[in-house]
C-alpha cells in the first residue's frame, strides 16, 4: 500500500473533520501558545481577532492527527487485502505553512491532503520523498490552513 | 501594557532563551494525542525506524519552540499573531531528556503599508540541543503593534 511508486500527483484525498472545543483550544495554548486570545474569551474579544481561537500550531497538530488516523484505515485495508505496506519515514520539514484565517471556538474544519511533488532520495536508497499539499477548510467553505510537507517513503523497487 | 514593540526589533540582532528540558512523558503524551507513531511512542519499536529510537514529533518541536518564544519575548509584546511560517526544517531528532535553548535571529522588520499600527518582523528560530546541535530551524513573520499609535488601539482597532 502506497509505496512511493504508488503515489499519483494531484490525487487528493479527503483525511476527516474535528470541531475545536473551547476546552480543548485553551488546553493546547496552556501547555504551547498561551497568548490572551488563544486562553480567554474576553481577552480574545478585546483582541483584533475579537474571539477564542486556536492557536495555529494546535491546527497543525489536528492535521498530523487526521493523517495518521487515515493511514491507519488504509493499512488496514491493505492488511485485509493481504498487500504489503510501505513504510513511511520521518519529515525532513515544510515550507509554505499559511494560517489562512483564525479557526474560532467551534469551528468544524475539513482536513485533506494531495501530493504535490515526488523525488528520489539522494542520500538514502530504497526511499523518495513526497511533498504533499494539507488543507483545511471550515464549515463556511473558507480555506483556513495551508502546508507543503515533505515525507520519505519506501519505495517498491527497493 | 506590552514591553516589546516592533520598533524594538532589529534586523541582525540574536536572543536566546531556554533551556527546557524535554522529558520522554511529554513526547509520548504529546504523540499519543496529535502524532501516534511508533518512534513518537515507544523506546523498542522506535529503534526499528529510521529515527533510531525515541524521539519527539516534529510538531512536538514546533509547539515546545513556541512556548519558548512565548515566555522569552512574545508574552510581553504587541504581538498580533502570524500569518504561517516560511520554512521548518527538522534536522535532527528531540530525544527524551534533551536540554534545549532556542536561539532567535531577527532577519528583518517591515512597517504595513496599509496597517500604520503595524509592523512585521521576519525571524530565523534555531533549536539547539545540549550538545550545541541545531535540531530543527523555522523561519516565520510575525505581525507587532508599534509603538507609535497608542498602544490599546494597536490591538483593538486592527481590523
Amino acid at each position: 500500500m502506497n509505496f512511493f511508486e504508488d503515489i499519483r500527483i494531484g490525487e487528493k484525498r479527503e483525511l476527516g473533520r474535528h470541531t475545536f472545543t473551547a476546552e480543548e483550544i485553551k488546553t493546547f495554548a496552556k501547555a504551547f501558545d498561551p497568548q490572551p486570545f488563544h486562553l480567554d474569551e474576553e481577552a480574545a474579544a478585546k483582541s483584533h481577532f475579537r474571539r477564542l481561537c486556536a492557536s495555529g500550531w494546535h491546527t497543525a497538530a489536528v492535521c498530523m492527527k487526521l493523517l495518521i488516523e487515515d493511514r491507519r484505515r488504509r493499512v488496514a485495508e491493505a492488511q485485509a487485502r493481504g498487500e504489503p505496506i510501505a513504510a513511511w519515514g520521518p519529515s525532513p520539514g515544510f515550507r509554505e505553512l499559511k494560517w489562512l484565517k483564525p479557526v474560532y471556538v467551534e469551528d468544524t474544519i475539513s482536513f485533506a491532503t494531495e501530493p504535490v511533488e515526488t523525488r528520489i532520495s539522494q542520500s538514502r536508497p530504497g526511499w523518495g520523498i513526497v511533498t504533499m499539499r494539507h488543507t483545511g477548510v471550515n464549515q463556511h467553505g473558507e480555506t483556513v490552513y495551508s502546508i507543503l510537507v515533505s515525507a520519505f517513503v519506501q519505495r517498491r523497487t527497493a | 501594557m506590552p514591553r516589546i514593540y516592533w520598533e524594538d526589533f532589529t534586523p541582525g540582532s540574536i536572543e536566546t532563551y531556554g533551556p527546557r528540558v524535554v522529558t520522554r512523558e511529554e513526547i509520548v503524551a504529546f504523540a499519543a494525542e496529535f502524532d501516534p507513531q511508533p518512534m513518537h511512542l515507544d523506546e523498542e519499536a522506535a529503534r526499528a525506524t529510521l529515527l533510531g529510537g525515541l524521539a519527539a514529533s516534529g510538531w512536538h518541536s514546533c509547539a515546545i519552540v513556541m512556548r519558548m518564544i512565548c515566555d522569552g519575548f512574545m508574552l510581553d509584546s504587541s504581538s498580533m499573531g502570524s500569518g504561517g511560517i516560511d520554512e521548518v526544517r527538522w534536522l535532527r531528532p528531540l530525544r527524551p531528556g534533551d536540554s534545549v535553548t532556542v536561539r532567535r535571529t531577527t532577519l528583518e522588520t517591515r512597517a504595513s503599508r496599509s496597517r500604520p499600527n503595524m509592523g512585521t518582523a521576519t525571524f530565523l528560530f534555531e533549536l539547539v540541543n545540549q550538545h550545541g546541535e541545531t535540531v530543527m530551524t523555522m523561519r516565520c513573520t510575525i505581525m507587532f503593534g508599534r509603538r507609535k499609535t497608542a498602544p490599546a488601539a494597536s490591538a483593538a482597532s486592527a481590523s
